[in-house]
């Protein structure tokens, strides 16, 4: 069918569309027209007009992470959400709220303070809206304490890749009735659904916060010994993370203090390291003070309380600086964004430090790291000129490292093109022959966001 | 010779002998769960020790057409382990090991089998214990609390179990032993699989996360004349922006109950007790504490009571979680109802259910989980006077009506099950429940997994979405129910 009679029938919908442009790119590929529902139901419509015309359709929010994840297959309709911007419902004395999907989370949060609450994820990328929140399933560092979107949300209304609209869970925290989609949405790349609108619980504002932070100037130590072996002594150098590291961080995630985050600010692996503790709540300033004598003692160096987050808390790392200033020669659409997602677990903390700086030796690039020293969940960021074999190495060595014990995870979340080529995006997925029964039910034509996920998916 | 028949002939060369049970007097043992209304002999039973085992089972289901149902330690208050007559009872109770303690990773791995409690109780001296906490969890195991999500009183701050579980190893319907974990990247098949109350198919593996003890807790009791003057005061604690660990309330008949039962002597001439627990680093409980018992006393409550020590803590909660046996010494029968409103809508249907009682002629008890809005309403009726019983489910139904109508669900946390799978639509459309139904396609296309449970009609696989024709094949074969 030609191309004007497959726009008229996407305008016939009353859904306002527009032919695509540069900054429609989904990870590099240009859909041909960018559709602007304002509704579930014109969501929908979309939908049915994709499947008459067999179309492929990538749903947006703020467009702030489209170059995450694998390029899709086709993609002809972006289904932009950014119209779905309306908080439905806050029902303060529930503790609930319902927004549509393409309301932003610092909209939402603002709407939310008016009541003294809050959503308690810190979601790391400005601009993120609800939909894009669900679809990443990105959190930050309260995950520790509140989890992530799947913990908060309670209930969705998704519009599949047929056109049918529908829902699970409720407006209730407690409820256990049908199926938890919600569950199922979060993090899949709009590969099952469009969400259209999401209700989470909510926290109340807490009464006050403190920060704790500290700075541990070598984060990873190297030490020289002597080996003997077949009568010849050689040289070995061990590398461990600093002692500071290990005597403080399982003390103060084990604290009864009980603190709502714990966070590593890493710049560049060959440097120093910060690292910041969030206390929440009554007490916040008592609780902080004990748990500064906490971390004084055991690192024996200067800390710091503060009523204000560091200004690197929230967000993710921004890749080590160049020499020169940067320029935009050389860089795609998405500013040439490297981004990995490092999952480890808790008793390898060495690890969360000694892998990342020998990867980055190894491959020799430069790394910058961010992330939970209580989740164990980071961001390593490489420069957006990092060459695209060194990308490749540098996360093949992590993974290596981290998949070694059989449960550390390393994703790339954002790679260019010529990087992303070389590389395993997704690394070990476990039960993906279910995950592809899945998506078969739910797109058997494959026409939602193809190819972007695990798998091929 | 029948196909369960055919299929009993083969266990034996998947399982030890003693774990095949068709003696028809040792059958009936397993007809019900903690549900009792609802009664079916299992087809034969099977107690399998290791994951092999139930794969071996679940895949002679598979050859040979015939329905299975998992059962943990049969407490489910919704049906959801009530057998087939024409079916396999998978049976967890033999596999109860507790694999591993790690607690450097803050995490157990155990077998379906092991108690709730029993996880705690092995890591307790550490320092740590396992967040969930079902009134039942002296007894119900870690498969079943999977099985349905189970929350407890505690959810409220905490969580339920889908919020504490780390990863597990499943049996799927097709009898291949498959590990879903939260650190994969990929679809959440875990979250998907947690409340699924075994339709999915069966953990066998569960991987939890501990939690590391409190520094302090705090246990409140406050009595007030009336339940109205106790749900302001639970407003206003939310309002204030304190997050207890639980807010439980009684109403005077449950109250009655449970002092005739256990004497729990809570302060007489109360309409209503509120019992709050807080929990939390030692400075943060006493700030919150003292919040919590001026607001009490602002809403009216006429006395209130402080746990100093662990056996008042204990004394404060047995009547609580004596509650639901206690109606039995004030009622010669009882239907257990749980349902959810947002709590703002507690005092409107609490007005409701008390029209309701006038309207029937039926008495019920209220006991709820407050703080979240879950109700546990006691109808209370004499099933020796004929029509109470049916009064009784009517008056059941009528309450979760008024649960629906004010935006809440029909279970917080007992489940749907074969109880209230009838009631689904009340909740959710047709297309909501095709929806889900897409993930038990994926997951179970021949619907053996656990069938007629959570769904009011199955979905036929095959079929394109929204298209139905003429009676459903698996209701022609018997394989399901229809309601």
């Amino acid at each position: 069918m030609a191309a004007r009679d497959v726009r008229d029938a996407l305008e016939a919908t009353g859904v306002a569309v527009r032919t695509a442009g540069d900054g429609d790119e989904v990870a590099g590929v240009r859909p041909r027209w960018v559709a602007l529902p304002e509704s579930a139901e014109e969501i929908a419509a979309v939908m049915r007009v994709c499947a008459a015309h067999d179309l492929a359709a990538v749903a947006t929010g703020g467009g702030t992470k489209l170059h995450w994840g694998a390029r899709p297959t086709r993609c002809d309709v972006l289904v932009d959400l950014c119209c779905m911007n309306r908080v439905l419902e806050h029902a303060a004395g529930d503790l609930v709220v319902r927004a549509q999907a393409g309301v932003t989370v610092e909209a939402l949060a603002r709407t939310l303070a008016e009541g003294g609450q809050e959503l308690a994820l810190d979601v790391p990328v400005p601009g993120t809206t609800v939909g894009g929140l669900l679809a990443t399933g990105i959190a930050g560092p309260r995950r520790f304490r509140h989890g992530t979107a799947r913990d908060l949300l309670i209930g969705v209304t998704v519009v599949l890749a047929d056109g049918t609209i529908a829902k699970s869970g409720g407006k209730v925290v407690k409820n256990v009735a049908g199926y938890d989609l919600g569950k199922l949405f979060t993090g899949s790349f709009g590969t099952l659904g469009i969400i259209a609108d999401a209700t989470f619980r909510l926290h109340p504002l807490p009464a006050a916060r403190a920060w704790v932070t500290f700075a541990v100037e070598r984060p990873v130590t190297e030490t020289v010994e002597p080996y003997v072996y077949e009568g010849r002594t050689l040289d070995t150098t061990s590398i461990d993370a600093a002692a500071a590291l290990h005597a403080v961080i399982p003390a103060v995630t084990e604290s009864p203090l009980e603190p709502s985050a714990v966070e590593v600010d890493w710049p560049d692996v060959a440097g120093p390291c910060t690292v910041a503790v969030l206390v929440e709540g009554a007490a916040a300033a008592e609780r902080a003070k004990a748990l500064c004598s906490l971390v004084g003692d055991a690192t024996g160096g200067v800390v710091q309380v503060s009523e204000e987050p560091p200004p690197w808390w929230g967000r993710l790392p921004e890749p080590p600086g160049p020499d020169e200033p940067p320029g935009h020669e050389g860089r795609d659409a998405d500013g040439g964004e490297i981004l990995l997602e490092v999952r480890n677990t808790p008793y390898r903390l060495a690890g969360s430090f000694v892998e990342p700086f020998c990867a980055a030796r190894t491959a020799d690039v430069r790394a910058a790291v961010r992330g939970s020293l209580a989740s164990h969940v980071f961001h390593v960021a490489l420069p957006p000129d990092t060459e695209p074999g060194r990308v490749a190495g540098f996360t093949g060595v992590l993974r290596d490292d981290m998949e070694a014990d059989g449960e550390g995870r390393v994703v790339v979340l954002a790679a260019p093109r010529e990087a992303a080529r070389r590389l395993d995006r997704w690394g070990h997925v476990g039960a993906l022959p279910l995950m592809r029964r899945v998506k078969e039910r739910f797109d058997p034509d494959r026409r939602l966001s193809p190819g972007r996920f695990v798998g091929g998916i | 010779m029948s196909e369960l028949e055919r299929l009993t002939a083969r266990l034996a060369a998947v399982l030890p002998p003693d774990a095949v049970i068709t003696d028809p007097v040792r059958l009936r043992t397993y007809e019900c769960d903690g549900l009792t209304v609802h009664r079916a002999t299992p087809g034969v039973v099977v107690l399998p020790g290791t994951a092999e085992q139930v794969a071996a089972v679940v895949r002679l289901c598979g050859e040979h057409g015939v329905p299975f149902v998992a059962r943990g330690s049969g407490t489910g208050l919704s049906g959801g382990a009530l057998p087939r007559t024409d079916g396999v009872l998978i049976v967890t109770s033999r596999m109860r090991r507790i694999v591993e303690i790690d607690i450097p990773n803050r995490r157990a791995v155990v077998e379906p089998g092991v108690t709730n409690l029993a996880i705690t109780e092995a890591v307790r001296d550490r320092g740590y214990y396992y967040a969930p906490d079902p009134s039942s969890q002296q007894v119900c195991s870690i498969g079943g609390n999977v099985a349905e999500n189970s929350g407890g009183a505690h959810c409220l701050k905490y969580g339920f179990t889908v919020n504490h579980v780390l990863a597990a190893e499943i049996v799927t319907p097709d009898g291949e032993i498959v590990e879903l974990s939260a650190q994969d990247p990929g679809y959440d098949l875990l979250g998907a699989f947690i409340g699924s109350e075994g339709t999915l198919g069966i953990a066998t593996k569960i991987t939890v996360r501990l939690s590391r003890a409190p520094e302090a807790v705090t246990t409140l009791l406050a009595a007030f004349t009336g339940i109205e003057a106790g749900g302001h005061a639970v407003s206003a604690i939310i309002a204030a922006g304190v997050v207890p660990a639980a807010i439980e309330m009684m109403d005077a008949l449950a109250i009655e109950a449970a002092e005739a039962a256990v004497h729990c002597r809570y302060p007489a001439g109360a309409g209503a007790v509120l019992v709050v627990e807080l929990d939390g680093p030692r400075a943060e409980v006493e700030h919150q504490f003292a919040e919590v018992e001026r607001i009490c006393r602002d809403s009216g409550a006429f006395e209130i009571r402080v746990a100093a020590s662990a056996e008042e803590r204990a004394a404060i909660w047995k009547g609580r979680k004596s509650a639901f046996a206690a109606v039995g010494r004030i009622s010669p029968a009882y239907i257990v109802q749980d349902g959810v409103v947002p709590r703002t809508a507690l005092p409107r249907v609490l007005a409701g259910i008390d029209r309701l009682q006038e309207e029937y002629g039926i008495r019920v008890a209220n006991v709820f989980h407050a703080g979240d809005g879950n109700l546990h309403p006691l109808v209370l009726f004499d099933d020796s006077v004929p029509g109470e019983a049916e009064r009784a489910e009517a008056v059941s139904g009528r309450i979760l009506d008024l649960c629906v109508e004010h935006g809440g669900s029909i279970t917080g946390e007992h489940g749907v099950g074969v109880d209230k799978a009838r009631y689904m639509p009340r909740m959710f459309t047709e297309d909501d429940l095709d929806t889900m139904q897409l993930v038990r396609c994926a997951f179970d296309p021949r619907g053996l997994a656990n069938p007629g449970k959570v769904f009011p009609t199955p979905r036929l696989c095959g079929e394109a979405p929204g298209v139905r024709r003429g009676a459903h094949p698996l209701v022609e074969a018997g394989l399901a129910e229809q309601f």
